[in-house]
């Protein structure tokens, strides 16, 4: 397989799983401006920061509102990481890699791409936002679901694996840097229903609340909700989850050198150093200083793989 | 010349339906124009779908376009298919020995029969070919040879494609979806099949490694890259070959041979399918400038280490001024009159000829001969005054340049409009694979077809679209 092909792949699914995480954010955001509970603007500016554009929508407006924070997530050609843009890079990314995934998982990019043109062609309403997310969203799961049954369990559905799971820490990371504060230890007597509102924003910007629920009951308070994002292995969003599916499919990769790979001894070292302790460990290292840490070391790892399997040279 | 004298490919030069439409007019006529223009939408969805788009040159990179697909095929009986084939296999037999003679002893020119200045001063001669044995001694793999029809059994020769022939992809893509849509007209109907053609490729190149190679030949396609307005059909080959389609960006040379980055690291490539220009390829040999190529692939070529198909210097076969001399060139390297006919051609660079084509302007075709896609040409009975004078001193200027042939009046074949069936004019290119192995050609091939009223166009570029095209069983 071609280091460039390597390299499309991952970022065909990367793309994929930004789209449907920066959708998940504004539903999100959608969602805690509708409760008046919060600075409608300051959660604006939370998702953003999310999302990591925040910089990129202030160069372009004077302020920050609902209306314009939407449009640039949704729909901003200048956001490379809106969901149309992420759409149109998954796109671009699959032409390049024609030939290494099935024309089923083709049919159902273009087909994700055609419709998010139609869908995000003018400025999307707020009465008609869920239900333009709900067809977006659609459609992504379909480039999903044909991956999962059309495609080999080769090298290929390996590297787009770990573009998918790479993205997802990513994301998940980030909306834990964001909300941290509100999940530390001091704040924990607290328990305002501000801060359950806080508290359940984080579970649904990561599609977690249905899960976390059945795990938890009614017992939702920041230990379980950090315990269940950082660590849970259950959980498909979860730090924990998506290192160990980084490490199966960097060993599938690196089956014929021994796990030689710089690549795969950077994640077994995530995973032994970082994710293999409980709860406590992690407030005792500092939340803040784990997840930045956590962020630094995903960086590391993408850049590793890339030059182990010759992404550019 | 006049409407009476064009032929319809299916109801003939006097409305009576012609032998191969038999079968599909009965289907046709029993139809419902609702149904079928819901199955032209239908079309039109499954290429989208597919992405069977071609960027358009000087367009932004957003642009996709789709070339317009006509749901009513173009037939053809078994038995004018057989004439047309000993033809073109005669053609691209003689364009092979060409080649084969023009970058070895040049015997054509000491035998008199082409003058040497059409070789030495002609630009897509190629110095660095002279004395290079391509592997198998096949410099043309892939061959579009353009026809356009006058009558029954009226058949000329357009234009030989002997560079990097595209619109292979549409014929086999134009296929499945008439499948796909009308399954019934393929049982009532014996339709050859062309959906071979993807393996057939691949068998060919591979029966054309070079000597370096060890084991499988590895064969790639090298594609100019995504925006390249033929990135599709790059892709579609490479996938249906199981292939990988590399850019030059994939290639280095790598012990004296041309490898390609993988993850595992270089893998040499045995033949390379390249859909990338003479002067693009080697940036070392040809233009400095390229990106698109591999730096010393030329030297390992001439070493062996690789077959390059088509081979690099094919564009003197191709070239205008020389198709002028095919009916000679046929003859001289096969021993046989030439079973398909060439268009008769003025050769500008003549003073005789140049004074007889100023002269007569408003009735003739002129190209440039090193043109394509139907840019730069000029159609005399439908151009405007000052088009013709612009012409005129574009003449005077360079002669060498240019070509004239007479207006035909090709054949017209149905296209499914509002108003039913209505004639349009229409080519053919069908496409021809060459190796040690023998010469095979698809039954059928491109049909494309002017969609404007009366126009002679049928470049996807200046709006034209494209039809299936049947050759039936006997």
């Amino acid at each position: 397989m071609l280091g460039k092909t390597a390299n499309g792949l991952f970022w065909m699914y990367r793309y994929l799983e930004r789209a449907e995480n920066t959708a998940r954010l504004i539903e999100a955001g959608q969602r805690i401006a509708l409760t008046r509970l919060g600075d409608s603007d300051a959660e604006w500016r939370s998702v953003l920061e999310s999302a990591a554009v925040l910089p990129g929508y202030l160069e372009q407006h004077d302020e920050l509102t609902k209306d314009a924070a939407i449009d640039y997530l949704l729909r901003s050609r200048d956001n490379a990481s809106s969901v149309m843009s992420c759409i149109a890079q998954a796109r671009q990314n699959a032409r390049l890699v024609r030939t290494a995934i099935t024309g089923e998982v083709w049919e159902a990019t273009n087909a994700a791409y055609m419709t998010a043109r139609d869908v995000l062609a003018r400025k999307v309403s707020e009465r008609d936002l869920p239900a333009a997310l709900g067809t977006i969203r659609q459609h992504t799961a379909l480039v999903r679901g044909m991956t999962h049954g059309t495609m080999l369990r080769n090298e290929i559905y390996d590297f787009a694996r770990i573009g998918t799971f790479l993205e997802r820490a990513d994301n998940t990371a980030r909306i834990l840097d964001v909300k941290y504060y509100v999940l530390l230890p001091s704040a924990r007597a607290v328990g305002t229903s501000l801060d359950n509102v806080q508290w359940e924003t984080i579970l649904r910007s990561v599609s977690a609340r249905g899960g976390f629920r059945m795990e938890y009951g009614g017992r939702a308070g920041p230990r379980e909700i950090t315990q269940f994002l950082i660590l849970d292995k259950r959980m498909p969003r979860s730090l924990a989850f998506c290192v160990s599916k980084l490490k199966d499919n960097l060993r599938y990769l690196g089956a014929g050198d021994n796990g030689t790979a710089p690549s795969l001894q950077k994640v077994n070292h995530i995973e032994r150093m970082y994710l293999s302790h409980d709860v406590e460990a992690i407030f005792d290292f500092g939340l803040h200083d784990f997840i930045q840490k956590m962020l630094d070391l995903m960086a590391d790892l993408s850049r590793q793989i890339e030059i182990d399997y010759r992404f550019y040279e | 010349m006049t409407d009476t004298q064009i032929f319809d490919e299916m109801w003939g030069s006097d409305d009576s339906l012609r032998a191969p439409y038999q079968k599909f007019h009965d289907w046709f006529s029993a139809e419902d124009a609702a149904r079928l223009r819901a199955k032209q939408r239908e079309a039109e969805k499954l290429f989208r779908l597919t992405g069977i788009t071609f960027n358009v040159y000087g367009r932004s990179e957003a642009e996709e376009r789709l070339i317009p697909f006509d749901i009513i095929p173009r037939i053809i009986s078994g038995a004018e298919w057989l004439r047309l084939s000993r033809g073109i296999e005669q053609r691209v037999r003689a364009l092979n020995a060409f080649l084969a003679d023009i970058y070895g002893g040049q015997e054509i020119i000491k035998a008199g029969r082409l003058p040497a200045e059409m070789i030495a001063r002609n630009e897509a001669f190629l110095p660095h070919m002279i004395g290079v044995a391509p592997p198998g001694d096949v410099y043309t793999h892939i061959v579009g040879i353009d026809l356009v029809r006058t009558g029954p059994g009226e058949f000329y020769v357009l234009e030989d494609n002997a560079r990097t022939p595209s619109g292979v992809s549409y014929m086999l893509e134009n296929r499945e979806t008439m499948l796909q849509m009308f399954p019934e007209l393929f049982s009532q109907n014996r339709v050859q099949p062309v959906q071979t053609y993807p393996a057939d490729l691949h068998r060919s190149l591979g029966a054309c490694a070079p000597a370096a190679t060890t084991g499988d030949p590895v064969v790639a396609v090298l594609t100019p890259g995504i925006y390249n307005s033929a990135y599709f059909e790059h892709a579609f080959l490479a996938d249906q070959m199981g292939v990988e389609l590399v850019e030059g960006h994939d290639l280095r040379i790598v012990d004296g041979r041309v490898a390609m980055r993988t993850t595992r690291g270089y893998k040499p490539i045995d033949v390379l399918y390249r859909r990338v220009d003479d002067d693009f390829l080697d940036p070392l040999n040809f233009n400095p400038d390229s990106q698109l190529g591999v730096a010393g692939i030329m030297d390992v070529y001439r070493a062996g280490g690789i077959t390059i198909a088509n081979a690099p210097g094919t564009g003197i076969a191709d070239d205008k001024a020389i198709y002028s001399y095919m009916p000679e060139i046929v003859e001289f390297y096969t021993g046989e009159r030439p079973l398909l006919e060439n268009v008769p051609t003025w050769r500008c660079s003549e003073p005789e000829a140049l004074a007889y084509v100023l002269d007569n302007l408003s009735d003739l075709v002129v190209k440039e001969v090193h043109g394509s896609g139907g840019y730069g040409m000029l159609i005399g009975p439908t151009a405007t005054k000052k088009d013709l004078a612009e012409f005129r001193k574009k003449l005077k200027a360079r002669p060498g340049n240019y070509i004239a042939q007479p207006t035909l009046s090709l054949s017209t074949v149905p296209i499914f409009s509002r108003a039913g069936l209505t004639p349009r004019h229409v080519d053919l290119r069908p496409f021809v694979l060459v190796s040690p192995e023998g010469i095979r050609v698809t039954p059928g091939g491109l049909t494309r077809v002017a969609l404007k009223k009366g126009s002679l166009v049928v470049n996807s570029s200046q709006g034209g679209g494209t039809k299936d095209t049947w050759v039936l069983e006997e």
